[in-house]
């Protein structure tokens, strides 16, 4: 694979950009590999690109039903930040931050990491305690973060009214490293660097059965015939559920439609990412100008892909009263996602009960900001079956109480 | 918008008014069961992606909660009928049947 560099650019430009290869491979599937990946999101991507860059294992399979990225790595508001209160999960979530800060460079792929800060906005007085809280957690766990008042948020945001009736501002929770990055290039630079170790990316690749012998995993049936492996790693949010089924085995995982939707591109007027967690909205600017906001799931299990349209009108109604710029918008598009919400909304990256298979879920609605923390635990679960980034996500804390009860820290889901 | 017909007060009812409550015909197990019964009851979730029934409450109506048969895949719903019961009752496994020949939902057919 030829170097992405300025020098690439001026030399296409040269020749009328004739020379440029395809990002990924599209090869035929081999009887066996390795290791197979069901999923080719972020998450799938990401797992294979680290087996083959920390472990040197390369003879390996990411199967997708769809296209690449076209879940929710493709459907999700790009929102990276850390600022969690348990220990295991700022763990995870710091160790992804941290990598992609310099993702760009390690995978030879802009994916365009922007640290423009985050703030989670406090509306009431139980978030002001819970902030300073998670505030004060973050300095025990190494990670920056810092409650600031009203003033400050308005100083960094000039775009909200932090006075409004029913919701003032009374603070906030800041992480001047956290951000966003473009999510499709994440997927596409995993992409590329997997498919230039060698490792086969076979999309509109149906799994339809999970081969095992004497509990151990054998091999998937897809819609393109039998392909074998040593060991199984499935990642596939939503379809969880389904996949477990075909293995065997059930999870504690309920999926639900999230949204998100986009404004026309307008000029650039917002450089942070505020999220507002007690009227549920979330909002950022992206480099084309929409304004990308997002919003609460679902009550109830779906798989449709879009949710239910008076969620919108309800994460609408509680952004206009901070953000009164955005009644005059018009809505390009909206879409959703079916995330995979766990009991204590932690994720699962786990040993299964079928043998030589493992699994990586639950993310829920907070999947996208973890990708490259997540490959790399999961990655190295899969290649010497215990890693200290996963240590505490496995399947037994829910049989054991031993939840990561990030759902009572936060008091929503995020 | 999903609409459900509220068994109880015979009214039809929109989501806004209504409380999803999660998978129905769960087995309690309390104090003296295994970790691994509490554990499924607790937890461990059937999610299917196609029929799915689940417990509703009739919030801005009646009150009571009642059960729903409904796709998660398509929202077609194929009935809704009163809590009372251990499993669905004929007219509603019936009325799946017509439209899934062949379903399977845990224990049910």
């Amino acid at each position: 694979m030829k170097r992405n560099s300025v020098f690439a650019v001026a030399r296409e430009a040269m020749r009328q950009h004739s020379g440029w290869r395809r990002t990924w491979g599209n090869p035929e599937p081999k009887k066996l590999y390795d290791v197979i990946i069901i999923g080719a999101g972020g998450h799938g991507l990401a797992t294979a690109y680290y087996l083959g860059k920390n472990f040197g294992i390369t003879n390996v399979a990411v199967i997708e039903k769809g296209w690449l990225g076209g879940g929710n790595t493709g459907r999700n508001t790009t929102i990276i930040r850390s600022n969690y209160l348990q220990d295991p999960s700022t763990a995870i979530y710091e160790k992804a931050r941290s990598l992609y800060e310099d993702l760009s460079q390690d995978l030879n792929y802009n994916v365009m990491f922007s640290p423009r800060g985050v703030m989670m906005l406090a509306q009431t007085q139980h978030e002001i305690r819970g902030y300073q809280r998670t505030a004060h957690a973050n300095s025990l766990q190494g990670v920056k973060t810092e409650f600031i008042s009203p003033a400050r948020v308005k100083e960094l945001c000039p775009i909200m009214n932090i006075d409004g009736p029913r919701y003032p501002v009374l603070g906030a929770l800041w992480q001047a490293r956290g951000g966003s990055a473009r999510h499709d290039a994440v997927a596409w630079g995993y992409a590329r660097a997997c498919s230039d170790m060698g490792m086969h990316i076979l999309q509109k690749t149906e799994v339809t059965g999970i081969t095992q012998q004497a509990g151990m995993v054998t091999g998937v049936d897809t819609s393109r015939g039998h392909i074998g492996c040593k060991k199984l790693g499935m990642v596939v949010a939503g379809h969880a559920s389904a996949v477990a089924e075909m293995a065997g085995f059930q999870l504690p995982i309920e999926s639900v439609p999230l949204q998100a939707l986009v404004s026309e591109p307008i000029k650039p007027c917002m450089d942070v990412v505020v999220m507002a967690n007690t009227v549920h909205g979330y909002m950022s600017q992206s480099d084309k100008g929409e304004m990308v906001i997002g919003g609460g799931t679902d009550a109830y299990n779906a798989y449709t892909q879009r949710g239910s349209f008076h969620h919108l009108e309800e994460t609408v109604r509680a952004l206009i009263e901070t953000f009164p710029m955005v009644s005059r918008l018009k809505m390009l598009r909206h879409w959703g996602g079916i995330v995979d919400v766990t009991g204590d909304r932690s994720p699962i990256l786990s040993k299964t009960p079928l043998g030589n298979t493992f699994i990586n879920c639950g993310w829920g609605t907070g999947g996208f900001k973890a990708i490259p923390g997540s490959g790399w635990g999961f990655a190295e679960l899969m290649a010497k079956g215990e890693s200290p980034l996963t240590a505490e996500f496995g399947l037994d804390r829910f049989r054991a109480g031993r939840f990561i009860d990030e759902s009572v820290a936060a008091g929503v889901a995020h | 918008m999903l609409i459900l017909n509220c068994p109880y007060c015979g009214r039809e009812k929109d989501e806004t008014e209504l409380a999803a409550g999660g998978e129905a015909h769960l087995k309690r197990f309390g104090p003296g069961s295994s970790d691994q019964d509490f554990e499924g009851y607790l937890f461990d979730r059937a999610n299917p992606k196609g029929l799915h029934f689940e417990r509703w409450r009739c919030a801005a109506g009646c009150g009571k909660w009642f059960h729903a048969a409904r796709c998660t895949a398509t929202l077609e719903v194929f009935g809704t009928y009163k809590a009372q019961t251990l499993e669905p009752p004929k007219t509603i496994r019936d009325a799946i049947t017509a439209k899934r020949p062949g379903w399977s939902w845990r224990n049910f057919s």
